[in-house]
């Protein structure tokens, strides 16, 4: 059987956060952060988990008011959270495309450094020139080019990290020099040229980690062939079962081992002692996350229109989407959903359920994550560590900071009880912590491994 | 440029120290001057020595000595590391600006900014080398050109921290608003190379403006004085130790490799003398960036026989726990130029509540 490891995604954008309680704490400073990291240092986790959005959410064409906003930048952030943990992997998630990506490998293997072996790049791509517009290259790059240039991206950073040669730094304060000053390379993409010389030696782990969540075919390929944690959104058993296989499958073909690549779901955890509590509980963050204005927003960005003179607590509109196609603005979630043939499904879900606006929007744009008690949820763990499914859950907090509180204190001793849960770190390093082998570009060549594989074609 | 009321004594953290030698002396191990340890242990022993904040030297290019300390890591991510391990010192990471992306730098410094309650402030390298331009894959700037940059990074940059007011996030349950979208800006800046729509990613941060300060040298970088909140001089720094005088420490360096001159005023000899310079600086200058020749050493000896003596004579004042790095520096709150007469009820300040639209910070000082 093999075991269950957790990390967590301080989300910082999306309705999953409940903003409105009492106890709902501070997106921004920093004592929220650090009671986050620390409690799930205190709880074992592998990874502490930072998102990344390049510009502020858009509505109707206004900013986007209703949900939690404003992120620091992740990795400036994880440096001051590198000072306050010492075993926990920090993840930044990190855009290839608006990031120049010499400067952005070296600030990840700063990270690297500072963490002692803890870091990891979360590696997203976008094209839309509505992110580019707060940037010195605007949209300049083709939806079809995204997952080769980031393949470009992470080749370069990859150089850099492996500039320097271990053991060149001076053994002692007499050797003739500190350190030799390396080579330059220099590197063509399709939309630019760069030519650097890197100096940073590496850190304990090599590398930080690849994470990587892209789930189109080209992103489950490109994930396969580079990333090492697949952060995805196949969370429920038969889900995870399809989506293992597809992904171990992927990652065979792309000359790796098939546990080469840990796999991640993100996932929402409803704790309560009783079951009548869980269910107490679960219509009390469903309230929280969907306020009224929040599902009438909701069902505007399908209808792409404004419905204000709409009831929440009413039906759907019963004219149809005045757009063909959801626009980007609001995130991966609705991209290019067919409007007209979701409001079918909505209205005969409606329908068939009785369901207000608000409640359809609670039914179908909230998480299904796990709900129970301790023991319940533990049971209902089993399943994915016996058949080896997943090898960790990202769970995101509904509540910041004490969203974990409740599945340290109570969950991981029932997981642990159950034998699917560490008792311990294994490691110093995130890539021990995950169990994962050396980097791509650092290992032996082996029969089985073969390690052109992580390399792109046009290096 | 306004007039900070208060001198400022930072100290910077490069490697082992100015001296191309110093890691042959220094107390670290030569590989642990990349240790996250050396760099808390530095700045806790700046913090408790009383200086005024610390700076993070930095630069895109490695160091071209391999007999000195050739690598460093990322300024604005050891500053930020150093964040939750102080609580008074300012920190200052030199941010190379004409290259990389402003709204990058502008949410890496706001971030740093809020990580340390208000202890940010930043040193704007203004190297327009061509090696430089092409790690980060763009067309040279002409020598005429960089100033130009330099002036459109940093207004830009004041713009996106500007985007947020003070009193944006109101979590308003009753209307379901997190943030009031009317206290939330586009930046909407178009310079001579780029533009940023804006607004910043995260609000606005405990200073608002950092400070930004100029090095008093040609090639020094920072931003031009007229756009600087303060003004450094540079100094280099090599005291008196252990019976040991600051000419003999720098002549057993300088016979591994001279410590040549940088163009920078240079310090070597006895407590006294520092302390009389630095007096004769307060009266003149705004601030000093000391460059200690070997780090441990020469901020051991600085803590102890210099800054007390200063404090006594009422030269210098040591940061407070908790006071910003405006604060600690004499610089007046910034003003939002972006606040309206609409936010007045929450506005922080008498003067954010009258002030409209001003275009640059100039204006509203």
């Amino acid at each position: 059987m093999s075991q269950i490891q957790f990390g967590v995604f301080f989300q910082g954008v999306n309705f999953s956060t409940v903003w409105s309680a009492p106890e709902s704490g501070s997106q921004t400073e920093f004592e929220s952060f650090r009671r986050l990291i620390q409690t799930a240092e205190r709880g074992l986790f592998s990874a502490f988990f930072l998102g990344e959005g390049l510009r502020l959410r858009e509505h109707l064409g206004h900013l986007h008011d209703l949900d939690v906003a404003g992120r620091p930048d992740a990795l400036t952030q994880l440096a001051a959270l590198a000072a306050v943990t010492s075993r926990i992997g920090l993840v930044a998630t990190q855009n290839a495309t608006y990031n120049d990506p010499v400067d952005l490998a070296h600030r990840l293997q700063s990270l690297d450094l500072l963490s002692g072996g803890r870091a990891a790049w979360n590696l997203v791509t976008t094209d839309n020139a509505w992110t580019g517009a707060n940037f010195r290259r605007g949209g300049y790059l083709d939806h079809d080019d995204r997952y080769t240039h980031a393949a470009d991206v992470l080749a370069i950073a990859r150089r850099v990290w492996d500039a320097v040669p271990d053991g060149s730094i001076a053994g002692d304060r007499s050797a003739p020099e500190w350190g030799a000053v390396p080579e330059g390379f220099r590197y063509d993409t399709k939309y630019y040229e760069v030519e650097a010389r890197a100096s940073l030696p590496r850190s304990p782990q090599g590398h930080p980690v690849i994470f990587q969540a892209g789930d189109s075919p080209a992103g489950r390929d490109f994930g396969a062939a580079n990333a090492e944690v697949i952060f995805s959104a196949h969370g429920t058993l038969d889900a995870a079962r399809a989506f293992a296989a597809d992904m171990r499958e992927r990652t065979i073909a792309a000359g790796r081992p098939a546990d080469d690549l840990k796999i991640f779901p993100g996932q929402e955890f409803i704790v309560a002692d009783t079951q009548a509590e869980v269910r107490d509980k679960v219509r009390w963050v469903r309230e929280h996350q969907v306020s009224p204005q929040t599902a009438l927003a909701f069902v505007e960005q399908l209808w792409g229109t404004d419905l204000s003179d709409h009831d929440p607590d009413g039906p759907l509109p019963t004219f149809d989407p005045v757009q063909a196609e959801t626009g980007e603005t609001r995130g991966a979630g609705f991209r290019a959903a067919k409007a007209l043939e979701t409001a079918e499904a909505w209205r005969a879900l409606s329908a068939e359920k009785g369901y207000s606006i608000r409640e359809l929007v609670i039914d179908i744009g909230t998480r299904r994550g796990f709900e129970g008690t301790a023991d319940s949820i533990a049971d209902e763990l089993v399943p994915f560590a016996r058949e080896h499914l997943v090898d960790g859950f990202n769970i995101t907090p509904w509540l910041v900071p004490t969203g974990l509180d409740d599945i340290v204190d109570k969950l991981v001793p029932a997981l642990q009880e159950r034998g699917i849960y560490r008792t311990d770190y294994p490691g110093d390093t995130l890539r021990e912590n995950l169990g994962l082998r050396a980097p791509l570009t650092r290992r032996e060549p082996t029969s089985d491994e073969a390690p052109a594989a992580a390399e792109p074609a046009h290096v | 440029m306004s007039s900070s009321a208060r001198f400022g004594i930072l100290l910077d953290l490069d490697g082992a120290g100015a001296h191309p030698a110093a890691w042959r002396v220094s107390r670290a191990e030569p590989a642990e001057l990349l240790s996250a340890r050396w760099i808390a242990d530095a700045t806790r022993d700046a913090e408790r020595a009383g200086f005024t904040g610390v700076t993070f030297e930095d630069h895109p290019l490695p160091v071209e000595t391999p007999t000195a300390v050739t690598a460093r890591i990322d300024a604005t991510l050891r500053a930020s590391f150093t964040a939750p391990l102080t609580s008074a010192i300012g920190l200052v990471p030199v941010v190379q600006a004409l290259y990389n992306e402003p709204f990058h730098v502008a949410t890496q410094l706001a971030s740093l900014d809020t990580a340390s309650d208000g202890r940010a402030g930043a040193i704007l390298g203004r190297d327009g080398d061509a090696r430089i331009a092409a790690r980060y894959g763009r067309t040279p700037l002409a020598p005429d050109q960089t100033a130009e940059e330099l002036a459109d990074v940093v207004e830009a940059i004041r713009r996106v921290w500007d985007t947020w007011e003070d009193d944006a996030v109101i979590r308003d349950a009753r209307t379901g608003r997190y943030f009031d979208r009317a206290k939330v800006h586009y930046a909407d800046f178009e310079g001579h190379r780029f533009s940023i729509k804006g607004p910043a990613i995260l609000p606005r941060s405990p200073q608002g403006q950092l400070p930004l300060f100029a090095i008093d040298s040609s090639d020094g970088g920072g931003v031009a004085a007229p756009d600087a909140d303060v003004l450094l001089v540079e100094l280099e720094v090599a005291l008196d130790r252990a019976g040991r005088t600051g000419a003999e420490r720098v002549a057993e360096l300088d016979a591994h490799i001279p410590w040549a001159s940088t163009g920078r005023r240079r310090y070597v000899g006895d407590a006294a003398g520092l302390l009389a310079l630095l007096t004769e600086l307060a009266a003149t200058t705004q601030g000093v960036r000391i460059l200690p020749a070997v780090l441990d050493a020469d901020l051991d000896e600085i803590g102890r026989a210099v800054l007390p003596e200063l404090r006594r004579a009422g030269v210098f004042e040591s940061p407070q726990v908790g006071a910003t790095l405006r604060e600690t520096l004499g610089l007046a709150p910034a003003e939002n130029r972006y606040a309206t007469a609409a936010s007045t009820p929450a506005a922080s300040t008498p003067a954010a509540q009258t002030t409209t639209t001003a275009p640059t910070q100039e204006a509203t000082r």
